[in-house]
């Protein structure tokens, strides 16, 4: 067994592995521990490759002893090569986009829910519940559906329609709370302390977390067992950022992989860049800030991981940047023009933040950078409306002549 | 009338299962300094160097106090000042 305890990232304090999640000695957050000593890297590869068609073939690094049963497993979403991307934005690296909305609800979120739910069961609660952006809501619901749980799901009433519509169709208790998302993240916290309820990124966010590794895995796997030289990830809580940089190191100690840490270059909206804004000021802590951003996946004012965040950025020589709702606009329809793939806000802004650092000369030619699309555009319609005109036309001939005269030559 | 403050239950052994404190003070650090003398454990726990923990957030009514004037924020009789861990949610 190689799951050993919960430490403090901060102080190092050890906890049972419980429903806990932050230090009582000084309020950092909690982490799972492992020991991987006992792990011979050969053997654990010919496990994974002979595991299965998702997170659960990366079991041996997960929070359990063995690999839960879960109806609704994710992963192994397609990991793919940008070469018409890579031209558009005139750079000569060798450009990747994993696409994450190939998962059951079409987000990263069920990698780190599954974890979470497969978690709230091992430890007896027959009920879980988070505080949501969107894209968790629709994974908790549906996770919780399809393990029999009862679910309670907290989102910000002013969330995007298509994100509440698939949340309440799993039949969860659907919470559109007045305020945005900190207020919301509040008030699950306060309610954490009195409801017998897995709050998956609350009580269970030392295991939940764990479920974003899994990107990392996959993204070395589908290289080859090659590590990236630079990701480009968006930040919301910072959660996913820094999970990723976790995952890449566990597998260099133990020998899967060989190389050093890609470069972590981070992307938010500048409607909501507490984490952008605490990189550039230099500040080891992040101001929280009112989001103001059509990227609502992404606004969260105070970050939880924000300081992490940072650190990765600046000790892997990356950066964060930050980008405009109208270039997350213009990011959508640049990935959607030349790859196929209709990403939602948070790619937008992921891909804006590409072509900043495209812009900028900051990627190499030889370079092999990984862009992660977190989310499907499916759910966020908005951002894409009235970038483009429909021709409508009658149903004959000459009305489609007139319309399209000046630019098809007969 | 006094200011409440509102203790985690994970910290509530230091006060001996309270949930909540009643002390008086004209700002969010007096009312904190006046439950840190009453209960000296929680100092070390919630401040470093004078100032919070960077994983703590404090709350007057509701709202974080980062948007207001910090530990200076002044607050009144019947306010309710909330200690919450900042490591949720994502």
């Amino acid at each position: 067994m190689s799951i050993e305890n919960l430490k403090c990232k901060e102080c190092g304090s050890t906890y049972e592995l419980g429903a806990s999640y932050f230090c009582e000695n000084c309020f950092g957050p909690l982490e799972v521990n492992y020991d991987f000593s006992g792990l011979d890297p050969h053997e654990v590869k010919r496990q994974i490759q002979a595991g299965s068609q998702g997170i659960w073939r990366y079991s041996d690094f997960l929070p359990f002893e063995g690999r839960p049963g879960d109806p609704l497993e994710p992963g192994l979403t397609p990991l793919l090569r940008a070469d018409r991307l890579a031209e558009r934005l005139g750079i000569e690296a060798e450009l990747w986009l994993k696409n994450d909305a190939a998962n059951p609800t079409h987000s990263f979120k069920d990698r780190v829910v599954a974890v979470a739910v497969a978690k709230a069961q091992e430890l007896g609660f027959d009920t879980v519940a988070c505080a949501s952006t969107g894209n968790l809501a629709n994974a908790v619901a549906a996770h919780a559906a399809a393990a029999g749980l009862a679910s309670y799901v907290f989102v910000p009433a002013n969330l995007e329609e298509q994100k509440l519509l698939a949340t309440g169709v799993y039949g969860t208790n659907l919470v559109g709370v007045r305020g945005n998302y900190d207020d919301v993240n509040r008030l699950c916290t306060q309610l954490a302390e009195t409801r017998p309820w897995a709050f998956v990124n609350v009580n269970l966010r030392p295991y939940y977390a764990e479920g974003s590794k899994t990107l990392a895995y996959e993204t070395a796997e589908q290289l080859g067992w090659e590590l990236p030289d630079r990701v480009v990830c968006p930040i919301a809580s910072g959660s996913l950022f820094t999970k990723l940089g976790r995952g890449f190191q566990e597998w260099l100690d133990l020998g899967l992989v060989s190389g050093k840490q890609p470069v972590f270059n981070g992307a938010q909206a500048e409607g909501c860049s507490p984490v952008a804004t605490a990189f550039a000021e230099g500040w080891d802590v992040c101001k929280p800030q009112k989001p103001e951003t059509i990227a609502k996946s992404l606004a969260i004012g105070d970050p939880a991981d924000g300081p992490y965040a940072v650190e990765q950025a600046r000790s892997s020589g990356g950066g964060i940047d930050a980008v405009t709702d109208q270039e997350i606009r213009e990011g959508i329809k640049l990935l959607a023009e030349t790859t196929g793939i209709f990403t939602e806000t948070a790619g937008g802004v992921t891909v804006g933040v590409l072509k900043k650092l495209a812009e900028r000369g900051e990627l190499a030619a030889d370079e092999r950078v990984v862009v992660y699309l977190t989310g499907e555009g499916l759910k966020t319609l908005d951002a894409t409306r009235d970038t483009f005109q429909m021709h409508e036309i009658d149903p004959n001939l000459d009305s489609f002549e007139a319309e399209f005269r000046r630019e098809v030559s007969v | 009338m006094a200011i409440t403050v509102k203790i985690p239950t994970q910290l509530r052994a230091a006060t001996g299962g309270e949930s909540e404190v009643e002390v008086s003070g004209g700002t969010v650090g007096e009312a904190l300094d006046a439950v840190f003398d009453a209960h000296t454990e929680l100092r070390e726990r919630i401040t470093q160097d004078g100032d919070l923990r960077r994983f703590v957030n404090v709350y007057v009514s509701g709202e974080d106090i980062r948007f207001q004037q910090g530990l200076d924020t002044a607050i009144n009789d019947g306010d309710e000042v909330t200690i919450l861990p900042a490591v949720a949610g994502g």
